[in-house]
């Protein structure tokens, strides 16, 4: 498992990263969100759809619906937040093990996928800084090689 | 055609799943004849919220219990219907799609009308179905997933004055609660805390306040509460009571000071059109937040606008605003074919942007 870590000083600076990230995303990729409650993640997400969609959207929580879904020029992109599951099968009921191998997937409390997480995917783990209200701090962890370059650019900026 | 109309409505759209049937004689008030809910409010999972209901094949097999229920309720018989209203997004793509394969069912087997249903709009004109409002209206939708403001002029034409650009304040509500260790669902929780709390101790922003729009950021929020709640436990080793119902009053105070202000705006956007009969309503289950309900009732008064909000039982999800939502469109003439597909966004102002992806139009109703 390689991982690297970033601080991220701002919410511009977090939407920044995942602007950069979005122009190195095709079908097939997926990104697990990690963190608390207020940590980021869903801003990160929409951030990221946003600039993919390339034009003005509403890109919503998926708390309630559990998955959004949207159609971009890179490939469809499923936003999807976990945390309401209550069983690995709810999974594939709602089509996500699909979605890992046909859509750009973010994937927000993805401890739930258990063994159904795949393998390929990049973990951005998010957390609060103590001090300064808006920082967090970023890991990247992940195995696939596919990941290095990005991330050892993103962390060179 | 006979003067009266019966319509059966069918709901699946998120947790719960619904079917009711309403009446109208001529343009007498609407009557609910039967409104069934199988909900999930009483099941309530580990992880403190409520628990989806993701199978498509539960949904069907509640769907057809509550279709022969809100029969039964009713006194009728399909043979006593004249079409089917269904809700066709937005929402949990799998339970949206049984209740329309269920609607689409009944209607192969009797050669009853089918009617789609955008679930936002069975919303919006709740306040039709329950108080006989007149268009146009400003609504305010104000939900768990939902939060927007409406100016609705007939049963399909709505226009969109602004609306939350991340969570809606349901959401806010509910996580509040986890993060403060409250029950789900956050709503009623946090309120409970927060009549017992100094709103002033702890000063939350006011997302969006100094943008001359309607539109609302609730996600913030929780960056400030997490920040106040690890700095007071910090101090004290911990939260007293006394610390956490300050919270709730103070985290409260900012969405209630937030939505009443963006209403403001919104009504004198509104009453440039110069409504013959001006009036807000409020749906969704943020209304019954006394706090919230109060300061719209105020700042209505003072715009010269009547107010009115359904009773709670409307305004969260159900199925008679699903039927009457069906109810105006079949009168106007509106019918969907076997081709009515499930749609899990569906944004209600079709004078917006349409969704334009690869290989896809924006897909209209």
């Amino acid at each position: 498992m390689n991982s690297r870590r970033l601080t991220l000083t701002s919410p511009d600076e977090t939407a920044r990263l995942a602007i950069h990230i979005a122009g190195a995303l095709r079908p097939g990729d997926c990104l697990l969100l990690e963190g608390p409650i207020g940590a980021g993640k869903s801003h990160f997400a929409r951030s990221l759809i946003q600039h993919l969609l390339g034009y003005a959207e509403d890109v919503p929580s998926p708390t309630f619906t559990l998955v959004q879904t949207y159609d971009t020029a890179a490939g469809e992109v499923w936003h999807s937040d976990l945390y309401r599951l209550t069983a690995l099968d709810e999974v594939e009921e709602l089509g996500l093990t699909e979605a890992f191998d046909d859509a750009i997937c973010l994937i927000e409390w993805p401890d739930r996928l258990a063994e159904l997480t795949p393998a390929g995917a990049l973990t951005l783990s998010l957390s609060p800084d103590k001090d300064t209200e808006y920082a967090r701090h970023l890991k990247f962890s992940w195995t696939d090689a596919r990941w290095t370059p990005l991330i050892m650019d993103l962390c060179n900026d | 055609m006979s003067d009266v109309t019966t319509i059966l409505g069918l709901e699946s759209s998120c947790d719960d799943t619904a079917a009711a049937v309403v009446r109208q004689i001529g343009d007498a008030k609407p009557q609910i004849l039967s409104s069934v809910v199988y909900g999930q409010n009483d099941l309530h999972s580990a992880y403190g919220g409520v628990v989806p209901e993701i199978a498509a094949r539960a949904h069907a097999e509640k769907l057809d219990t509550s279709v022969i229920e809100a029969l039964d309720e009713a006194g009728l018989t399909l043979k006593d219907i004249d079409a089917v209203a269904v809700t066709a997004g937005p929402g949990l793509i799998g339970g949206v799609m049984s209740g329309v394969m269920c609607a689409k069912g009944i209607c192969a087997a009797t050669g009853l009308p089918l009617v789609g249903v955008n679930h936002l709009a069975g919303h919006a004109l709740t306040p039709r179905l329950t108080d006989g409002i007149a268009y146009p209206y400003l609504m305010l939708l104000v939900s768990g997933g939902h939060c927007q403001f409406l100016i609705a002029r007939g049963p399909e034409d709505f226009s969109r004055l602004g609306g939350t650009i991340d969570d809606a304040p349901g959401e806010a509500f509910d996580k509040t609660a986890r993060l403060l260790g409250l029950s789900q669902p956050g709503g009623p929780a946090v309120q409970a805390e927060a009549e017992q709390g100094d709103e002033a101790r702890f000063r939350f922003p006011r997302p969006l306040l100094d943008r001359k729009d309607c539109n609302f950021s609730f996600s913030g929020l929780k960056t400030a509460l997490l920040r106040m709640r690890d700095q007071v436990a910090a101090e004290k080793d911990g939260l007293t009571r006394q610390d956490r119902a300050d919270l709730c009053a103070g985290f409260q105070a900012a969405v209630r000071d937030v939505i009443i202000a963006k209403t403001r705006r919104a009504i004198a956007l509104y009453m440039e059109e110069n409504p013959s009969q001006p009036t807000v309503a409020v749906a969704g289950g943020v209304a019954a937040n006394t706090a919230i309900r109060a300061g719209l009732e105020t700042v209505c008064a003072e715009m010269g606008c009547a107010f009115t909000a359904p009773p709670l039982r409307l305004c969260t999800d159900n199925a008679a605003m699903i039927a009457y939502a069906g109810l105006e469109r079949y009168k106007a003439g509106a019918r969907d074919g076997m081709d009515l597909t499930a749609r899990p966004r569906w944004p209600l102002d079709n004078s917006r942007p349409a969704l334009v992806g690869s290989g896809k139009k924006g897909a209209k109703a």
